[in-house]
């Protein structure tokens, strides 16, 4: 397996992907997302305020010709949304010659305390983005069957997520995430799964690589951690890490030790038991 | 005349072109998305698309988001 995360017709240098929102300034998210290594990174699409605050825009601190963004449809609970911002977002991105523009990061939710995806708009809008040429990575559960109806309906990359948007509860269900693994790889073990949502610290990183996805996308994590800057470079080594692990290959879990020191030629008695 | 942008009445002069309402708004083209009555208005048409009263116009652009 390539050391690049490749999805759809494009290469990452990382396989961490970065959010660019809920940071307390845009100079601390520009030294966050450095410190992350990452070279993907998500933003939104909202209305224009017709002014701003303090007159600064995202992009004088997310370098286009640096960064792949990655447009996402969040805060979008219909198909037809979904499209829409996902078209406005391209529109930018062209305008900006930045290779993020034919992906989008979809989002179509279904209940807005638990932001957890509706299933069947989710597949509703990957099948139209996808006929209108976008490369779709597709924000979905955990569950296999989604999962693969989504890889089927054309999705370039499917990311299910560890636990709800912004919990920071990590990965709650790792069985499914195996079976997810197992149907979406079958016969593509390149096909890209990567886990979005719900990475509380760098361990959860790590636990997602060494299941053997691809790749990671979180925000909230480095955003609002105590130091986001620190934690960025956490992130980036926890990645990295469980990658490596992941190849490495982990050794089987026993019930009982297996002594590393050399049981012969000991200078003791032996034991009671 | 008068047009929806981004959700709210507007008063805008008469026959303006969308690249008209962008310069009027002081807003770089390159930083925003427009769509005219939920259709998308693509940068390089933004001379030619001309408003009409009642039109609704959402005007986007790229923010922090995860």
């Amino acid at each position: 397996m390539s050391e690049l995360l490749r999805i759809g017709s494009r290469t990452l240098r990382s396989r961490l992907i970065v959010g660019s929102g809920k940071y307390d300034d845009l100079e601390l998210m520009r030294q966050s997302i450095e410190a992350s290594g990452a070279d993907c990174v998500t933003v939104a699409v909202r209305r224009e305020r017709l002014y701003n605050r303090e007159g600064k825009y995202i992009l004088d601190y997310l370098d286009p010709a640096k960064y792949t963004l990655l447009p996402n449809t969040a805060g979008c609970y219909t198909p037809r949304d979904a499209v829409r911002m996902a078209r406005m977002g391209r529109e930018i991105l062209r305008n900006l010659e930045n290779p993020g523009s034919e992906w989008v990061k979809l989002e179509v939710l279904g209940d807005s305390k638990t932001l957890l995806p509706d299933p069947i708009g989710t597949l509703q809008a990957t099948e139209e983005l996808v006929a209108d040429g976008f490369q779709v990575l597709c924000y979905t559960s955990d569950d296999p069957v989604t999962a693969l109806r989504l890889k089927r309906a054309g999705a370039a990359a499917v990311m299910p997520a560890g636990s709800p948007i912004g919990s920071g509860q990590g990965i709650l269900n790792a069985n499914n995430l195996r079976i997810c693994l197992e149907y979406l790889k079958d016969d593509d073990p390149e096909y890209p799964v990567i886990v979005d949502a719900g990475v509380g610290t760098a361990s959860d990183v790590a636990e997602a690589m060494e299941l053997g996805v691809d790749g990671v996308l979180l925000n909230t994590a480095i955003a609002h951690a105590r130091d986001p800057v620190a934690m960025g470079r956490a992130m980036r080594l926890a990645c990295e890490a469980g990658w490596l692990a992941a190849r490495a290959g982990r050794i089987p879990k026993r019930l009982y030790a297996t002594a590393s020191s050399p049981e012969e030629v000991l200078i003791t008695s032996r034991p009671y038991l | 005349m008068k047009i929806q942008l981004n959700g709210e009445p507007r008063e805008i002069p008469d026959g303006a072109t969308v690249a008209e309402l962008l310069a009027l708004l002081e807003l770089r083209p390159e930083h925003v998305a427009v769509e005219v009555n939920e259709q998308l208005a693509p940068r390089a048409r933004h001379g030619e698309i001309t408003l009409n009263p009642g039109d609704e116009l959402e005007l986007v652009t790229l923010v922090g988001g995860g």
